[in-house]
């Protein structure tokens, strides 16, 4: 292989170059990335990165020189389509670049709803400049209104709230952040926003938006108007495969892989873009968009881009996401519903500590932990190992 | 090698226990305790993949002098 191109210049892409240089690969190398900056970290642009003390420097995800990567970046280009059969990409310039090995780590954009079109007032946050623009408005407007309350919503309205912003925060589902893992979870969630002074509504529908002057009134269903300064848009994300339509590789909710994320013959896939049967979890297809496994996927592609071998190994793990809010650290490992058998394992004095474990086929699938990490690393193990669910509940940790 | 954590950065999210459980471990009292400053070699895999994951790239490794 003398030429490798990576798609998508974040957290998957850079791990999988620099994974690539690590195994020995000398061969010309290009990282193509969609925003002018150099790789950056994400997780704190919806917490800390919005508080006025926290340096941009510090959002930095390589610190060694560039040059030792010996890569070419070519930044603030998209990538408009892909050719299979004469190997090559052709950028939103109109540049082309052949490879003999394709990289695709174009991540996830923000979902939008059709109501917020043309309403000024509304933002996302996926980008260090959506989150700069976010920065600035929560600097001087005083009402915020969050639609959705996943990790995204919640840890913004976390933070807005620390700000001393008034926050109310709109749920289509019924609870926040970790949507049907059932009541208790639902509840323990709900109230930490709620203690902290956020005025959350879930079970919500939204009619529409209206731009009143430099206020955004939004109209609920069955439910006075409210106003607020600014509105974050925050209902999920999709993968960003708009540029491989036609490209011959199978689409869906992601770019399908195999176990081994190889999506075609030289080309792989990491991070938010790909989907990937998880052998883990007896081959669930799933799509992963948390930050230890854009890292864990970018070492495997690149590994198994550099491996002609049919036998290479699959990409496994157990899926770990952590969030922080009020100061409360939230972790998440394996699979999980509300329709599965919970346990709550542990749960300290101090009721904001609590560990549940989930049982699917008899084995421990998945944990859920609030400010207790060493019981949560310790369970994610067990998944790990596939271990019983009466092991896990008889295992003391 | 030698181990070191920037304990300004650390948030004790415990990734790196899950990673190298013999060199990290975060207690109940919410701080990271490091087992071996400075393992053999035979942790070297796993103690890089603790550096890779950990989410605030507290972790670095300090190879002696040779």
């Amino acid at each position: 292989m003398k030429k490798v191109v990576i798609v998508g210049a974040s957290l998957a892409g850079l791990r999988c170059a620099e994974a690539l240089r690590r195994e020995g690969f000398t061969g010309a190398l290009t990282m193509v990335g969609a925003e002018a900056h150099l790789p950056y970290d994400r997780p704190p642009l919806s917490k800390e990165f919005l508080t006025a003390e926290f340096e941009e420097d510090r959002l930095a995800l390589r610190i060694e020189p560039y040059e030792e990567l010996n890569a070419e970046l070519i930044l603030g280009q998209r990538a408009q389509s892909l050719s299979l059969e004469a190997r090559r990409i052709t950028l939103s310039s109109g540049e082309e670049l052949g490879f003999d090995g394709l990289v695709i780590a174009t991540g996830a954009a923000p979902r939008t709803l059709p109501i917020a079109d043309g309403i000024s007032g509304v933002m996302t946050l996926r980008t260090l400049d959506d989150a700069l623009r976010l920065k600035g408005a929560l600097a001087d407007r005083k009402r915020i209104c969050v639609i959705g309350a996943g990790f995204i919503g919640s840890e913004v309205a976390a933070t807005a709230r620390g700000l001393g912003l008034d926050v109310t925060v709109l749920e289509a589902g019924d609870q926040p952040m970790l949507r049907g893992v059932g009541p208790i979870i639902g509840e323990t969630l709900a109230e930490l926003h709620r203690s902290n002074g956020v005025d959350l509504r879930t079970g919500v529908k939204i009619e529409s938006l209206e731009q009143i002057g430099e206020s955004v009134r939004v109209n609920i269903s069955g439910e006075s108007s409210l106003e607020c300064d600014l509105v974050l848009l925050a209902v999920g994300a999709a993968p960003v495969t708009q540029w491989l339509e036609g490209s011959g590789l199978a689409l869906d909710d992601g770019v399908v892989c195999d176990a081994t994320l190889l999506a075609a013959p030289g080309v792989v896939c990491a991070g938010d873009v790909a989907r990937w049967p998880n052998p883990l979890f007896d081959g669930e297809s799933m799509r992963v968009e948390h930050w230890t496994n854009a890292v864990e996927q970018g070492v495997h592609a690149a590994k198994r881009l550099l491996s002609d071998d049919d036998s290479a190994p699959p990409f496994s793990t157990v899926p770990f996401v952590w969030s922080e809010q009020y100061g409360i650290k939230i972790q998440a490992a394996g699979r999980f519903s509300g329709e599965d058998r919970m346990e709550v394992v542990h749960s300290g004095t101090d009721d904001a500590r609590l560990v549940a474990i989930f049982e699917r086929h008899g084995r421990i699938s998945g944990v859920i932990g609030f400010s207790e990490p060493r019981r949560v690393m310790q369970y994610r193990r067990l998944i790990g190992a596939g271990a019983p669910f009466d092991e896990a509940l008889a295992a003391s940790l | 090698m030698k181990i070191l954590v920037n304990f300004d950065l650390c948030k004790s999210n415990a990734v790196c226990m899950a990673s190298a459980p013999e060199i990290f471990e975060v207690r109940d009292d919410g701080y990271l305790y490091i087992l071996q400053e400075e393992p053999d070699e035979t942790h070297r895999a796993a103690v890089e993949e603790a550096v890779r994951l950990c989410p605030t790239r507290a972790i670095t490794v300090e190879d002696q002098a040779l």
